[in-house]
């Protein structure tokens, strides 16, 4: 049973694979994230950065249950504590967990807003909750008579923020939330989510752009090719390079534009064939041949990280 | 509403397009019956006619076949707009009347034939899209693809054979008993003598609306708001009540109402096979008889029915689509 204190989210050992069909008939399976694990506790925001391709998308999807058909996920994700069966998270998805996507074609086309933000309970206690959740996400009444084509890019993307805020979820999985969003509305959307959070709400927010959600969030996960490698307190990237631990971490610090905005060379391993040791250890100035076993994440410094040469 | 133009505007563009388009058919199926191997005057008169050389020539000339083409389609049209079409050689009755009675029969048959097939394929559609790749899945797909390669006479053939011939269920064909009086014919009759042609027509026609809906559904169950539907905990009942019905319906609607070509051509074909009367028959036994007037009157008939499916269709766009209807950006 959960604990009051136990995370919300726990996320151990994912490995999400794909079946695909190589040359002729023979079949494949591409290993897209492996061995990925972080927790997420009550009133806390956790920040999943990455570049793209290193499957942030596919955690979020594989929390809700949303995988397509060809991909096989193993390793275990629990929520509060329990497995999160496909009974279970079909009981749980939409009322006490909710997804917050990336795609501004996630509302159906042909439904006004204010009932597909209402969502599938509707009635006037729906119509209410979804009214109260626009106003929160800065949506005029007018807004709920709308279809989907007569929304601005950053209208639609409030009312997906707001369907979120129409259930009072206890998780809220947020994939790249702020596209779209003119730097202050993105701003204030964070902050929304921080209220979420106070709120008593386990928050894990899936984004590219680090520099936004460092001012909320608690902690951050760091993503390379389709593992973690990094999870430490926010206040730590904060500081900078020299407070974090991994070496691919510090890099994608370096890279932003307003630091070294220098970045490194080498690319990303390909999706489906990590090396057997660590996936950064091609671009990694550190590296030794300890480093082509495999490398699991330890405690350090109250953060995670995997590397062995990290102090 | 932004750039919306006048309704009249709109209507007037419909009413020309509906003129040119029955102009059209007009000349061309004239010229083609002038240039078939029809002679009006022999189909009138009968082969074996002992009618002298000078009493035909007296007929052509007050039918005016001695005039050149374009004068003889010019005086036609004329007299088409006066609401008179001639007379049927094959009915010796006017065409107007005969189409008129005939149609009343078809348009029975064709509606009926168009809601089945319209919802049982709809039905049919959803449901094996929603078990894409299960076995009643491919069941459904096989039957619709084989029904769509079965030519229409010979599944008319086959099903009355087996249901009449074989089963003795239903009768031979005709629209009402044969020798019965007209006081005594009652609704059953005309209902029980419909059922077969009702019957293949709405198999014929119920492939092509299975099909594409079907693949309607795959396309839309695979997209991001159905992914999003089912990440906020809605059942696949609910994702079909809430979005899947709504995104098909519309495409699935607008392509019924554009198949009512194939459902005039399916038509005509059905009739023949269970002689009923309907226009499809009579345009047989005109073509057959050399009826120039009948045939022409058919053409144009079955033109307006098209047309106006084709109108439906895109009026009801017009209407029920938000997109069209509520046009325009809100931002």
């Amino acid at each position: 049973m959960a604990t009051e204190n136990g995370p919300v989210l726990t996320v151990r050992e994912l490995r999400i694979s794909f079946g695909m069909y190589a040359k002729g008939l023979r079949k494949e399976s591409l290993r897209v994230i492996d061995s990925l694990s972080l927790d997420v506790r009550a009133g806390e925001i956790v920040t999943v950065v990455g570049s793209s391709g290193s499957g942030k998308s596919l955690l979020a999807h594989a929390i809700l249950g949303i995988l397509p058909a060809n991909a096989e996920a193993e390793g275990s994700i629990l929520y509060k504590g329990e497995e999160l069966t496909p009974a279970r998270l079909r009981r749980r998805r939409g009322t006490e967990i909710a997804l917050i996507p990336q795609s501004v074609d996630s509302l159906d086309p042909l439904m006004r807003v204010g009932k597909q933000a209402a969502g599938a309970r509707g009635g006037k206690e729906g119509r209410n909750a979804a009214r109260a959740a626009f106003a929160r996400c800065g949506l005029d009444a007018r807004v709920e008579r709308l279809f989907p084509f007569q929304l601005s890019g950053g209208m639609a993307r409030r009312v997906l923020i707001s369907t979120a805020a129409v259930a009072s979820p206890a998780l809220i999985v947020a994939d790249e939330p702020t596209p779209g969003l003119g730097a202050a509305r993105a701003m204030e959307t964070l902050r929304h989510f921080r209220e979420l959070a106070d709120g008593g709400a386990a928050v894990l927010l899936i984004t590219h752009d680090i520099d936004l959600a460092l001012p909320i969030a608690d902690r951050i996960a760091v993503l390379y090719a389709g593992t973690t490698v990094e999870i430490a307190p926010a206040e730590d990237f904060r500081k900078g390079r020299d407070a974090l631990r991994h070496p691919y971490s510090k890099a994608f610090l370096d890279a932003l534009p307003q630091n070294a905005f220098r970045p490194i060379a080498g690319a990303q391993p390909y999706a489906g064939h990590p090396p057997p040791g660590c996936p950064f250890a091609e671009r990694c100035p550190a590296r030794t041949e300890a480093c082509e076993r495999a490398v699991a994440m330890r405690a350090l410094r109250g953060g995670e990280v995997r590397c062995i040469h990290a102090t | 509403m932004q750039t919306a133009r006048p309704k009249y505007l709109y209507i007037a563009g419909i009413a020309g397009r509906m003129i040119l388009l029955l102009f059209l058919v007009s000349v061309l199926s004239f010229a083609l019956i002038a240039k078939a191997p029809i002679d009006p005057l022999l189909s009138y008169v009968g082969a074996e006619s002992t009618l002298s050389e000078e009493a035909k020539a007296e007929i052509v000339r007050h039918w005016g076949l001695d005039e050149p083409l374009p004068a003889r389609c010019l005086s036609w049209m004329k007299n088409v707009l006066h609401g008179d079409f001639g007379m049927s050689i094959t009915y010796k009755r006017p065409v107007i009347d005969v189409i008129a009675e005939r149609f009343s029969h078809s348009i029975v048959l064709m509606m009926l034939a168009w809601a089945f097939s319209g919802a049982l394929g709809y039905a049919a559609g959803i449901f094996a899209g929603m078990r894409r790749g299960g076995i009643c899945d491919r069941a459904i797909k096989l039957f619709c693809l084989v029904l769509q390669s079965a030519p229409t006479f010979w599944l008319g053939l086959l099903i009355l054979s087996f249901f009449s011939v074989k089963l003795g269920l239903f009768p031979f064909g005709l629209a009402v008993p044969a020798g019965k009086l007209a006081a005594e014919i009652t609704l059953g009759d005309r209902i029980h003598h419909l059922i077969l042609p009702v019957f293949t027509l709405t198999i014929v026609s119920i492939g092509k609306i299975t099909l594409f809906t079907r693949q309607k559904l795959t396309e839309i169950l695979n997209s991001d708001y159905i992914l999003f539907a089912r990440a906020r905990g809605e059942s696949d009942r609910q994702i079909v009540l809430r979005h899947v019905l709504r995104n098909t319906a519309l495409p699935a609607v607008t392509l019924q109402f554009s198949s009512f070509s194939e459902l005039f051509g399916g038509m005509a074909l059905a009739e023949t096979v269970f002689s009923y009367p309907g226009v499809g028959t009579a345009a047989t036994a005109a073509a057959l008889n050399g009826d120039a007037p009948l045939l022409l009157g058919v053409a144009l008939i079955g033109a307006l029915f098209v047309f106006s499916g084709n109108l439906i269709a895109n009026i009801l766009y017009g209407v029920v689509d938000p997109r069209l209807r509520e046009g325009g950006d809100y931002v």
